[in-house]
């Protein structure tokens, strides 16, 4: 929940980061840093704040600082987030911080959400699978305006692994594609370019590391910085699993 | 010496590079990308409102074809583009459009029958046909004569950049993420690949390459306030400076984009202006129409980012405790628009501002956004200078824009540059002048001389911090190389430059440890960032005249009869402290379209002497082939299909037009 934003903008804030360098030896450690909070401070201002005046090599990953790339995800207060956009005026005064879980650990703030990606995005063949060779002259073949809208609303995905973080099952099954994975299979099942029937996307999700995995705990979409519609996508694709695997 | 070989090396992990790699990958060669970030992460994702391609779907943008979107995009550079490379360019983006939607990217669809648009203020029923329907889509965007911004919602870029890399994926093309180019291997002309720092790790890697493409995009960081991803330092470019070899051009020409969040600099697109959204000042007044009554909000964006400015100077600003800006009125567009052609502006406003953009004005002012200038290629993007090396994207002054680049027109140049560059780089590594000669002696000396430097960072005796180098710089090219420009304030942010230029060679490290060190990262950057900062504003110090983004309070005109050339700025030796500039003359008569007034803006240019003789041999081409068709005439006035790699030769076909 927001506060009321009349911030007089001088609080003094603690950032307590779990440091760690597994490249260095440096076993997890919670760190406090102090500093005086700005008017419209993100958790981006506060934490480059934190490194060019406090501590040189804390380590954190931002790119856009605009909430558009993913590169930011972290634990804020425990939960999966976006740092870039998190105002600190919404937060208390004591914020604790900590890389996402599940992913490997780079260092401190830091984790590889690359690597995981794109073993997702080869292991489910995230990308619109077709037989012929589009001539690119011709007139594009039409679509209805609305089935456009609709798969990008599944396209939205910023691939920042919030939801991979905040997933009870990948804390068992590490071999499970996540609520990312399991919304790329709809964004392409819904594209009809994308030749691939129900029965071949059974092949890659028709199991327990696919959509017979969820436990339906579904932080997935509490946690989704934009607010994708993973519940539903996650039942509809299990109905047609279903279907599919009878 | 760990070395890895590959056929093409691709610097760069944004839709340039990756296209260009998907382009090389498919011609049968092995393909290496290189990235700061996972691909995905990439500054492309930013890129919101859309690409200009002249499909000619929507009812406003009927009669559009590659000449119309070819003037625009000349008028747009202020003549400054390379003519060869536009034609080039409007020829081919129907196709990265189209090759884009087989890909998955859900491009907006037109859907036939009524609906309500703004348009200058005013609610306005257009009337799309039905051979139109479920066809791609276009918006209005700032100096165009037509509607031609393909987009989905304002999420384009993402779109493009998502299904761009996952071809890469299927493509089976590596990525080595979190990797940095810090030196190029060349000799004697020959670029031969790069050597490259492991951001985790610190370990040094030569890739050598039979091709070598920088797509690392542009440098805003060199600028305090800017719309800039933090990792759009420039490095790239300022690798292939080092060489000495290699040249960058027009890097004077920067521009302001005119609608960025104030004060954090976060964009919001051009979209909001081309769906009707309105700039007000302090009480509330829109006042573009009084400025350019013709183009209005929608005149080219260095014109809006100056009437702003303009418009701030002379009293009209919204005072704040940041200081002053203006508002963006989106209100009109109504919240379903707002919720469907333009969510992320939203979420912005909501995350940064805590306000409602269907409800509350936002507060913009214009920040820096994009280098026009970059790695000088030819029209192939090979870059001059350096055989093997590469360029496309916004890292290269192929020169699509010139002076001044139209929006719509950058994320276009992406995609269509890695077509055409991908396909370049295959038949070059196919040639007999791709084959791979260098010596691992070569290889060794390259990386001991970049070790060495990482060494002395780490374990010299400098004093000075890379951080507050950085700032200081970032300071200087906002407040003194900005969108109003002084040979007063040129003069003495070249000055100080050099003193931080010189500093940068004594940075000493708090941090000493050579693997993942953000100081370290810091301080390579900034000496050569300081580099980049120099030709830009040296650039503009010589340059005496005021053209597209480039504007001299000093000297107010474009000077076509002595500026009508191309800045080339090179870097013999690392101790000098100001790049050696040269210039590159544009032939006007070859041009297509002869230097005029560009329908917006200032109308006071000095002519060009050879001007008036070309528009008279274009008069007489033009009715010696009356009855022809227009690729006819296009094709006498000035041919560029030898340019076109074979595979996008094709005419584009559009809805009403037999070809």
């Amino acid at each position: 929940m927001k506060k009321n934003a009349v911030s007089s903008g001088h609080r003094a804030l603690t950032l307590r980061i779990l440091r760690s360098s597994p490249t260095e030896g440096v076993a997890p450690h919670w760190q406090d840093f102090h500093l005086e909070e700005a008017e419209g401070m993100t958790l981006f201002i506060a934490l480059n704040e934190v490194r060019e005046t406090l501590d040189p090599a804390l380590q954190f990953d931002f790119v856009c600082r605009a909430g558009i790339c993913g590169s930011c995800g972290m634990l804020i207060n425990g939960k999966p987030g976006l740092a870039c956009r998190s105002l600190t005026r919404d937060l208390d005064p004591l914020i604790t911080l900590a890389p996402l879980p599940v992913f490997e650990l780079i260092g401190d703030l830091s984790v590889n959400t690359g690597k995981w990606m794109r073993g997702t995005a080869e292991r489910l063949e995230t990308w619109v699978h077709s037989s012929q060779e589009a001539d690119l002259t011709a007139l594009e073949a039409p679509m209805e305006p609305e089935l456009a809208e609709a798969i990008y609303e599944l396209d939205r995905c910023i691939e920042c692994g919030c939801c991979v973080a905040g997933c009870g099952t990948l804390r068992m099954r590490e071999e499970f594609v996540g609520a990312i994975g399991l919304n790329k299979i709809a964004r392409f099942r819904l594209d009809p370019r994308d030749e691939r029937s129900d029965d071949d996307f059974y092949q890659l999700i028709g199991d327990d590391t696919g959509v017979f995995g969820c436990m339906s705990l579904l932080a997935c979409q509490d946690v989704c910085p934009k607010g994708l519609p993973l519940q539903t996508q996650i039942a509809f694709l299990r109905r047609k699993m279903v279907a599919s695997g009878l | 010496m760990r070395i890895i070989y590959t056929d093409v090396l691709v610097v760069g992990g944004g839709l340039a590079g990756l296209r260009a790699a998907v382009g090389a990958r498919r011609r049968g060669h092995d393909v290496i990308i290189l990235s700061l970030v996972p691909p995905k992460r990439s500054h492309s994702a930013a890129a919101q409102g859309g690409m200009q391609a002249s499909l000619g779907n929507t009812v406003k943008g009927e009669g559009d074809n590659e000449d119309v979107h070819f003037e625009d995009t000349v008028r747009g550079s202020d003549w400054g583009c390379d003519q060869d490379v536009a034609r080039l360019f409007v020829h081919t983006a129907p196709q990265a459009v189209r090759e884009l939607a087989a890909w998955g990217v859900p491009w907006n669809r037109i859907k036939a029958g009524d609906r309500e648009v703004i348009m200058d203020g005013k609610r306005v029923t257009l009337t799309e046909g039905q051979a139109a329907h479920g066809l791609i889509a276009a918006r209005d965007f700032g100096g165009t004569k037509k509607w031609r911004t393909c987009y989905v919602s304002d999420g384009t870029g993402h779109a493009m950049l998502y299904a761009v890399s996952d071809q890469a994926v299927a493509e089976s093309i590596p990525v080595h993420e979190r990797m940095e180019a810090l030196a190029l291997i060349h000799e004697g002309g020959r670029c031969h690949g790069a050597v490259v720092r492991n951001l985790v790790s610190g370990e040094l890697t030569a890739y050598v390459a039979k091709a070598t493409c920088i797509a690392t995009g542009g440098f805003g960081r060199i600028y305090r306030v800017t719309s800039n991803a933090v990792i759009n330092e420039g490095i790239g470019a300022a690798i292939a400076l080092e060489t000495g070899a290699a040249c960058l051009g027009n890097m004077e020409a920067v521009q302001f984009h005119p609608t960025t969040i104030f004060p954090a600099g976060i964009l919001v697109t051009e979209g909001c202006r081309g769906d009707g959204g309105l700039l007000k000042d302090a009480a509330g007044h829109r006042f573009m129409p009084d400025y350019e009554p013709e183009k209005k909000e929608l005149a080219s964006r260095d014109v809006v980012s100056r009437r702003m400015e303009e418009h701030i100077r002379a009293g009209h600003g919204v005072k704040s405790r940041f200081g002053e800006h203006l508002w963006l009125d989106i209100t009109l567009l109504g919240a379903a628009h707002i919720d469907g052609k333009l969510r992320e502006v939203k979420e912005i406003c909501q995350h940064f501002l805590g306000i409602d953009p269907s409800r509350d004005l936002i507060p913009v002012r214009p920040a820096q956004h994009y280098s026009m200038g970059g790695i000088r290629t030819d029209a192939r993007g090979h870059a001059r200078g350096l055989k093997g090396l590469f360029a496309c994207g916004e890292a290269a002054c192929w020169d699509l824009h010139g002076f001044n680049r139209l929006g719509g027109n950058s994320v276009a140049e992406t995609v269509v540059a890695g077509m055409i560059v991908g396909e370049n780089m295959a038949d070059f590594v196919e040639s007999a002048a791709g084959e791979l000669q260098v010596s691992t002696a070569l290889v060794r000396e390259c990386l001991d001389a970049e070790q060495a430097k990482l060494d002395t960072l780490l374990h010299g005796n400098g004093t000075e911090s890379g951080a507050e180098l950085m700032r200081r710089m970032q300071d200087i090219m906002t407040d003194k190389v900005g969108i109003f420009r002084t040979g007063e304030l040129l003069h003495s942010a070249v000055e100080e430059l050099q003193g931080l230029l010189v500093r940068s060679r004594r940075i000493g490290l708090r941090t000493r440890r050579p693997g993942a060190n953000p100081e370290l990262v810091t301080a390579y950057r900034v000496q050569k960032m300081l580099k980049l900062a120099l030709c830009v504003a040296y650039g503009a110090l010589q340059r005496t005249e005021s053209r597209g983004a480039h504007f001299r309070e000093d000297y107010p005109r474009r000077d076509d009869a002595s500026w009508l050339k191309r800045t080339l700025a090179t870097w013999h030796d690392d101790f000098q402290t100001l790049p050696t500039l040269d210039y590159e003359a544009l032939d006007v008569t070859a041009m297509e379209l002869p230097p005029g007034w560009r329908g917006y803006g200032a109308r006071n240019a000095i002519e060009h002497p050879a001007t008036a003789g070309r528009a008279a041999e274009i008069s007489a081409i033009r009715s010696a082939f009356g009855h022809a068709d227009r690729f006819t005439v296009q094709q006498a006035l000035m041919p560029f299909d030898h340019l076109i790699p074979s595979r996008f030769r094709g005419r584009n076909a559009r809805l009403g037009e037999t070809s």
